[in-house]
């Protein structure tokens, strides 16, 4: 091998070891490698030299916030809404709060406050009726003239109100008297059937808590109770009668 | 890395730009010699390749295109302004020297320690340094150095000889000086 061939070899080396040499000259390479000491342990050492390179300049590390702002500084734009996805949460939240809280107050709250009022106004015309049979004078004006009776009440109450023929019914009016029922007055009528007796409470439907509105019966401590709303003023009808009886009474005050 | 001719995405972009900042950080702070501006240099390149990024044609690679924008980015900034005018260079057609046999290879690489290849690694004049970094370090092809660097495949090789070769003398006289 001559020197100049040598040389021509020892040009080549790095390329070789780059692995940028063709594959025919990494070959021809290979087998001079092989065949000669010197360029083999010249390969050897720069060999070694790349890899003390390669170690030693892999030295720098980035930070991890340096990768968080470039991440996110490159990650493809979010739609808008997306950065006030906190802000939706919390009023998602907020409105099914409200929504739960609503829900809650009209189908649990608000009949069972419903409930209670309708137990209290009832209980207290059951007091009322009871207190009326119970007294030596259950009415303050006593008469069976519908035409002494609604007179009497002029001036005590705030409303008027008709009184029904009962000639050809089973009933007969005893009087009345003004009673209250949540600080408003309002009229009892006391009329008898047969031996029983019954309250007829007329107040202006304003002045009550809630609507009573209702057609079917309401249970009052064993008596009945029907109730209907005319011309703004809600009629009570309670006694301890039979059901028709007290429906055929109310039919009487309502036309 | 060659990304292939389909539709360029922004997401696309995240995928294959993410991967590599590692090292284009530590090729940065190689570069810049100092971390915040390494960190600076960063920023600013994945921010020119992003809006760059529908000029990148699909094919082609992409790791050697970042490592080309984050060069030039350097090279427009302060810090490699300054490093280019200091840079000592050999005309670049020259042809790559051979090794100095008499030069005991062995016993430098023996006794040199990596913090002393780091030093030496770090006073090769940029134009060097880049280039053994992006061979030895990222094992780059010539044709991908060429690329990142835009100069000739030619001009790569010769520069690489040449910064292998001076940075074996900048550790051989390291070595020297710190010899009782």
């Amino acid at each position: 091998m001559t020197e100049e061939t040598h040389e021509l070899w020892t040009r080549k080396l790095d390329a070789y070891l780059d692995g940028e040499l063709d594959s025919g000259q990494m070959q021809e390479l290979d087998r001079h490698l092989r065949e000669c000491p010197g360029c083999a342990a010249d390969a050897l050492r720069r060999l070694q030299w790349k890899r003390v390179i390669h170690a030693a300049g892999q030295c720098y590390a980035p930070n991890s916030a340096l990768r968080e702002r470039i991440q996110e500084s490159i990650s493809p734009a979010k739609p808008a809404w997306w950065h006030w996805r906190p802000a939706f949460a919390v009023t998602a939240a907020v409105l099914l709060l409200f929504a739960g809280a609503r829900i809650f107050r009209q189908e649990i709250v608000q009949p069972k406050k419903h409930l209670v009022q309708l137990s209290r106004i009832v209980g207290e015309l059951a007091d009322l009726h009871v207190s009326t049979l119970a007294s030596a004078n259950p009415v303050d004006v006593v008469s069976s003239d519908r035409h002494n009776v609604k007179p009497w009440f002029a001036g005590k109450i705030p409303f008027t109100f008709d009184l029904p023929e009962l000639q050809s019914s089973p009933f007969e009016l005893v009087g009345g008297k003004v009673s209250y029922i949540e600080q408003s007055p309002g009229a009892q009528l006391l009329f008898r059937v047969r031996k029983h007796q019954i309250s007829v409470f007329i107040f202006q439907a304003r002045s009550l808590p809630m609507d009573f509105e209702r057609p079917e019966g309401m249970d009052a401590r064993s008596f009945r109770l029907e109730s209907w709303q005319r011309d703004g003023l809600q009629y009570f009808v309670i006694g301890d009668v039979a059901p028709e009886d007290l429906r055929a009474l109310g039919e009487l005050m309502n036309k | 890395m060659c990304v292939s001719q389909e539709r360029l995405l922004p997401s696309s972009f995240e995928q294959l730009a993410l991967p590599l900042f590692g090292r284009l950080y530590n090729f940065a702070h190689w570069l810049t010699q100092n971390r915040e501006e390494a960190e600076d240099l960063v920023q600013e390149t994945y921010a020119k390749a992003l809006k760059g990024f529908s000029s990148f044609q699909p094919g082609t690679n992409f790791k050697a295109w970042m490592f080309r924008i984050l060069r030039n980015t350097f090279l427009n900034s302060r810090t490699g302004i300054k490093a280019a005018t200091v840079a000592v260079d050999l005309p670049d057609d020259d042809p790559a020297l051979p090794a100095e046999r008499q030069t005991p290879e062995s016993i430098l690489i023996d006794r040199a320690s990596q913090q002393m290849v780091q030093g030496a690694i770090a006073e090769l004049a940029v134009s060097y340094r880049e280039v053994l970094l992006l061979c030895e370090v990222e094992e780059m092809s010539y044709q991908e150095i060429a690329a990142a660097l835009a100069i000739p495949v030619g001009t790569v090789m010769s520069r690489l000889s040449r910064a292998r070769r001076a940075l074996r003398e900048a550790v051989q006289q390291k070595l020297h000086r710190s010899s009782p």
